[in-house]
């Protein structure tokens, strides 16, 4: 349903994204993710035609972008990362709106339209309030209920959780699952767990390049792989660090401070392994006092250097 | 409803459900009655008997005046302060072209200054009850503020177009305006070449025809072809975005 090839944009002599491709078929959802800067807005503005790309072409169900812009456009929903959208009219008026300018027609079948809309963004009591009268979880789902008003098949959402609480974010996620069995969605969004909970497929991006696509899953494992734990105890540094090597699934242990009396090592366990509860036993057993046990999880930062350093299955 | 009728239905809606546009239509209709009242005190005082030389032309000069500063204040929001709240970028991702989102956006404001404009009828209507006088000039004079009026919103329209800022829009409208009102103040400062051309583009010259009751197709054709020409550059503006991107 969106078929990208080769995409690049360039602002003056800045290139902000550079040769991206990738396919999202109908009843897929795949996910964008890349740090801040990555160029995940530009390609999504790209392929909901708000400005054609330096170089390379977009195709929604098959109709060009650039040779027929309005028919290609009919068929996208588009969600802006911070939705602004009109503050003094209704949720319904504006919806009405949007519905109208992507060619829904009048009477009933737009009715029925901002009808099914409201219904799926949770907007039902809200209808008749002013947007700028509503808070911004709430104002977000009026943006996506504005992406999904006249049933397009393709959806493009830029940091749909974004600004959301935990609550809103996991209500958000469960209303992309809902949506995408019919659609072709791309989401972007820096958060490994917002594309894990909801992403068939990850396209990874990295300074305007693609650097890995693959199964969440494989992505969180390598994330896993980065995990580490720091041990804070009142010992000698390295009677600590020989004791925590010994644990059984601890990979390498490094005295990061030792002063006074008091140590802190960094261990790294092996890929998905949770050797806490071993280290604090270990630390006890051997008549130290345990200060403190942190779990380090790396950044999607490093991950992404990760990938860009060692490569992924870059499509 | 095509598309240009929705985005003139939402901007009607939206211009007159603020208290700015009631203020400038107040405004509007306040400065314009009392022009007219102290027009017609003079008038009684030392314009003879001829409402066509001794009223009209300086009521409708007035009232250009009284649109000249207000127009500006009506259309600095238009696309400005859609790509200031980032709402233009909803509308870029829906199927509407620019040009249609020019011709809604000027069609909106276009009718709220006419409705504006409509605003000064009271004084004629009440002048031509006490004292019926020939409608031909007062005919004239509005066709020439209508004119004058697309010119004017069109105008402020491709300044909204160029600049995030309400502010900036509005001060480029004066400038652009005044430069087209002013252009043959001072014939004497010009060559004698150049004199008719900057007479040929003077909002002046062709509006005072209107003002002084006079319709000449030269001067409807020139006002309609600017705002034409602005049109064209406030679509132009906002294709920009096609190699600048947004906002």
């Amino acid at each position: 349903m969106i078929e990208a090839r080769g995409l690049t944009k360039r602002f003056g002599g800045r290139t902000a994204i550079d040769g991206v491709s990738l396919d999202v078929a109908t009843g897929e959802t795949v996910g964008f993710l890349g740090p801040n800067g990555a160029g995940k807005t530009t390609t999504i503005r790209i392929l909901a035609g708000i400005f054609p790309p330096s170089a390379g072409t977009v195709r929604i169900g098959g109709e060009d972008l650039a040779r027929d812009p309005m028919r290609a456009r009919a068929r996208i929903g588009y969600l802006q990362e911070r939705p602004a959208l009109y503050g003094e009219m209704t949720v319904e008026g504006l919806l009405r709106f949007v519905a109208a300018l992507r060619g829904v027609p009048g009477g009933a079948a737009r009715t029925r339209a901002v009808g099914r809309a409201v219904e799926r963004a949770r907007l039902r009591t809200l209808e008749g309030h002013r947007i700028e009268s509503l808070s911004k979880g709430t104002r977000q789902r009026v943006g996506l209920a504005a992406a999904l008003v006249g049933d397009p098949p393709v959806l493009l959402l830029d940091e749909p959780t974004a600004g959301l609480d935990p609550a809103e974010r996991s209500e958000a996620r469960a209303l992309i699952r809902a949506l995408a069995p019919d659609r072709a969605v791309l989401l972007s969004s820096h958060l490994l767990e917002d594309v894990q909970a909801v992403c068939d497929r990850v396209v990874v991006l990295h300074r305007g390049r693609v650097v890995a696509a693959d199964r969440p899953a494989v992505l969180a494992a390598r994330l896993a792989a980065r995990t580490a734990v720091e041990v804070e105890a009142r010992a000698p540094a390295e009677a600590l660090a020989r004791s925590l090597e010994r644990v059984p699934g601890v990979r390498s242990v490094t005295v990061e401070h030792a002063d006074a009396g008091v140590a802190r090592c960094r261990v790294v366990p092996e890929p998905a392994r949770d050797v806490r509860a071993e280290l604090a036993a270990a630390v006890v057993a051997s008549g130290w006092d345990l200060l403190g046990l942190t779990l380090l999880e790396p950044s999607l930062e490093a991950v992404f250097l990760d990938l860009v350093e060692h490569g992924g299955d870059v499509p | 409803m095509s598309a240009v009728g929705v985005i003139v239905r939402r901007e009607l809606a939206s211009f007159f459900g603020r208290t700015r546009a009631w203020i400038l239509a107040g405004t509007f209709a306040l400065l314009g009655g009392y022009l007219f009242y102290s027009e017609v005190a003079f008038f009684e005082t030392f314009g003879g008997d001829r409402l066509t030389t001794g009223l009209w032309p300086f009521v409708f000069l007035d009232w250009r005046l009284v649109a000249f500063f207000v127009v500006p204040l009506l259309t600095m929001r238009l696309i400005a302060e859609e790509r200031q709240l980032g709402t233009y970028e909803l509308l870029c991702s829906l199927p509407v072209g620019d040009a249609a989102i020019v011709a809604g956006k000027f069609l909106a404001a276009y009718v709220a200054y006419l409705i504006m404009i409509a605003g000064t009828l009271p004084g004629p209507i009440a002048l031509y009850v006490l004292r019926p006088y020939p409608l031909g000039s007062v005919v004239a004079g509005y066709g020439g503020l209508v004119l004058l009026g697309g010119v004017f919103v069109a105008c402020g329209l491709a300044a909204s177009a160029v600049s995030q800022s309400q502010m900036v829009s509005a001060i480029l409208t004066y400038g652009i305006l005044a430069l087209f009102w002013y252009a043959s103040w001072n014939e004497a400062a010009l060559s004698e070449t150049l004199t008719p051309v900057v007479r040929a583009v003077s909002l002046f010259d062709h509006y005072s025809g209107f003002a002084q009751g006079v319709v000449d197709s030269r001067s409807i054709v020139f006002f309609v072809a600017l705002t034409l020409f602005f049109l064209f550059l406030a679509v132009r503006a906002l294709g920009s975005r096609m190699w600048r991107g947004l906002p």
